[in-house]
């Protein structure tokens, strides 16, 4: 009975299952094959060569690698950091307050994002919101907060805060409060606490939050772009680049293939390290 | 059991709003004593304890543990621990990590650590190999003498437990009862135990305080509260008893105001005294009423009809209907079963030795 339940289930995920394995796997595959063509060829149909992966380690695009790297790692710590607070309070404390603070945070969501950030550049910049109030008030002032790499990371952690809040809210509630009380019973002050209980308790919640905040950061463009102009270029505006004005498709391939192979075993690795049933699904092993 | 308390409290409160969970508690707690803390759900015993242990906070009050004012003292500063009734284990630390999680606080050195821990999973009849064991791989049992050795490490002046058997199968339970008992003895410390079973209490406890909302109707020991309950209450949560509202009478003897009593002398001595008019509750437990076979005599008696007989394993309970409709309760072991059938009209019988009379409170 178990048996046929199972296969009519099978049977009956086979269709929609094909469609998602195919139309994610297969624009994957395009990429992964242009990325060995040579360069500046539009088909798939040339022999293939690794010139564009040579050009990537001689022409300064791991820097650009890096700066995403950097700036989501640094944004991802600093969203840890402040979502926290918010999400213990959320979790544990707030009750009510914690579902109108869910409602504002998605709320946010509504706006894109670009719109949005183009708001903090109207508040930013010389002669915005800030600095002309500042100039009008007291005839101070300055040159404004844009174009550099602490706003771009500003902006980072501005756009991908639900990424972490939420995911850090649904670990921290599965933190059994006795568990709390027994560690403070035992001796623990509040750090302690925090370190040999909450922070290995909610886990899953806390490595879903950075994943999702790291990766969406790594991949990201628009804040370098619109907040930190040309200050430093992200590995996706020079994806972007290769396959708009450098009419380079091989070599926005093969850049795409290496930003989907650092992301991907680092997901990998971090959701393998936790138990994710925890959080999904409230499942106990 | 010394006179001097370890623990203290004078006229400790609770109100959650409205509700008033604890109300004017004072209790002396001795050092080295088992004392078990027995009430029904919403008593406010768990309150109680959380508030011992400094998980709660309390709204008014006084507690000393000995010379020391402690009621301001945050959990995580006070000697004291507690078993909770979940166990409260940490499942991402295996069993050894768990009993030494209170002495990594105090930064201990792993060594000395896990002797201790060697020590105490001996102590509580755990092997050894259990120290590397994740707590979801522990049974029920496992799981209790591993809260239970955590606790110990603790090193507690005091030690509470929150119902920490509730949720044990009867026999586990009836084991881990006379462990507590016996682990009390080995280390000579203070256990303050909370349970809704007064069953459980009487095998543990040195001392029993039974607990009606938010204030202790008695504190005394075992045998005190079994033989002489001080209210209708208390008796009744001992389990089956049979109760007889009273009164005195005019030639100094008491007389039934529902069920028909009989009451053979005059001179029930001074315990069974009882002012003219004045009501109260004549208790005697089952196991003390005999079957009175033709001219016997008993002080107290009782008619009726035998309505049911109940196998209960060493013993067999009976039934019997008084004349009015009330019931009573007669107990006796397996071989000195009644002989009579059920239908009988009988005559129950019982001696002043084996009746209590609750007064008015």
């Amino acid at each position: 009975m178990e048996r046929q339940d199972q296969r009519i289930g099978l049977l009956s995920a086979a269709p929609i299952g094909m469609v998602l394995f195919i139309s994610f796997l297969a624009p994957m595959l395009v990429i992964a094959i242009f990325s060995i063509m040579p360069q500046k060829v539009f088909s798939l149909l040339n022999l293939p060569d690794f010139s564009s992966y040579k050009l990537i380690f001689t022409q300064g695009y791991i820097k650009s690698l890096l700066w995403s790297f950097g700036m989501a790692m640094a944004s991802t710590l600093i969203l840890f950091v402040v979502c926290w607070p918010l999400a213990f309070g959320m979790a544990k404390v707030f009750k009510g307050f914690g579902l109108f603070i869910t409602i504002a945070v998605v709320v946010t969501l509504f706006v894109s994002e670009n719109i949005r950030l183009f708001g903090w550049v109207l508040t930013l910049m010389k002669g915005g919101l800030i600095e002309g109030h500042l100039r009008a008030w007291t005839g101070l002032t300055f040159e404004g907060a844009l174009y550099n790499v602490p706003v771009i990371v500003f902006g980072l952690v501005y756009a991908y805060f639900p990424f972490m809040l939420f995911p850090l809210v649904q670990g921290i509630a599965t933190v059994p409060d006795d568990a709390r009380q027994a560690a403070a019973d035992l001796g623990a002050s509040r750090w302690q606490i925090f370190y040999e209980v909450d922070l290995p308790l909610s886990a899953p919640g806390i490595v879903i939050g950075s994943l999702l905040s790291f990766v969406l950061a790594a991949g990201a463009m628009a804040e370098s772009k619109l907040l930190g102009g040309q200050t430093v270029i992200v590995i996706a505006d020079e994806i972007e680049t290769a396959f708009t004005y450098g009419q380079n498709w091989p070599l926005g391939s093969a850049l795409s293939i290496i930003l989907i192979l650092i992301i991907g075993s680092l997901s990998i690795f971090g959701i393998n390290r936790v138990n994710l049933d925890l959080i999904m699904g409230g499942r106990r092993s | 059991m010394r006179s001097e308390p370890i623990l203290r409290l004078e006229g400790v409160s609770k109100v959650f709003g409205e509700f008033t969970a604890l109300d004017q508690i004072d209790l002396d707690i001795h050092e080295g004593e088992f004392l078990t803390i027995v009430g029904p759900s919403g008593s406010g015993k768990t309150t109680l304890i959380r508030i011992l242990v400094g998980i709660e906070e309390l709204s008014k009050g006084k507690i000393w543990l000995r010379d020391a004012r402690i009621e301001k003292l945050p959990a995580n500063l006070r000697p004291t621990c507690m078993v909770f009734q979940s166990l409260a284990l940490f499942p991402h630390k295996s069993v050894g990590e768990n009993i030494e999680f209170p002495l990594k606080l105090r930064r201990q050195n792993p060594l000395d650590r896990k002797a201790r821990a060697d020590e105490l999973l001996d102590l509580l009849h755990l092997p050894q190999s259990f120290y590397d064991k994740r707590i979801h791989e522990c049974s029920g049992g496992e799981r209790q003498r591993v809260a239970l050795a955590r606790a110990l490490a603790f090193d507690p002046e005091i030690l509470f437990f929150d119902e920490p058997l509730s949720a044990l199968d009867f026999r586990l339970r009836k084991n881990l009862e006379k462990e507590l008992k016996d682990l009390h003895q080995r280390t000579g410390k203070t256990f303050v135990y909370i349970t809704h079973s007064l069953e459980e209490a009487m095998v543990m406890s040195d001392r029993i305080a039974i607990m009606r909302s938010g204030r202790f109707e008695q504190i005394a020991v075992a045998d005190e509260i079994y033989a002489r309950p001080v209210s209708r209450f208390v008796a009744e949560f001992m389990g089956e008893v049979n109760l007889f509202s009273v009164e005195g009478t005019a030639s100094g003897t008491l007389v039934g105001t529902e069920v028909d009593i009989r009451v053979a002398s005059a001179d029930l001595g001074s315990g069974m005294n009882l002012a003219v008019g004045v009501s109260a509750t004549l208790m005697v437990r089952p196991e003390a009423v005999q079957f009175l076979s033709g001219d016997d005599d008993a002080d107290f008696m009782v008619e009726g009809l035998l309505k049911a007989e109940y196998a209960l394993g060493s013993r067999t309970q009976y039934k019997v209907e008084a004349d009015n409709g009330d019931e009573l309760a007669v107990e006796k072991l397996r071989e000195d079963r009644f002989s009579g059938q059920v239908g009988d009209r009988v005559r129950l019988g019982w001696n002043v030795e084996h009746a209590h009379l609750i007064r008015p409170g």
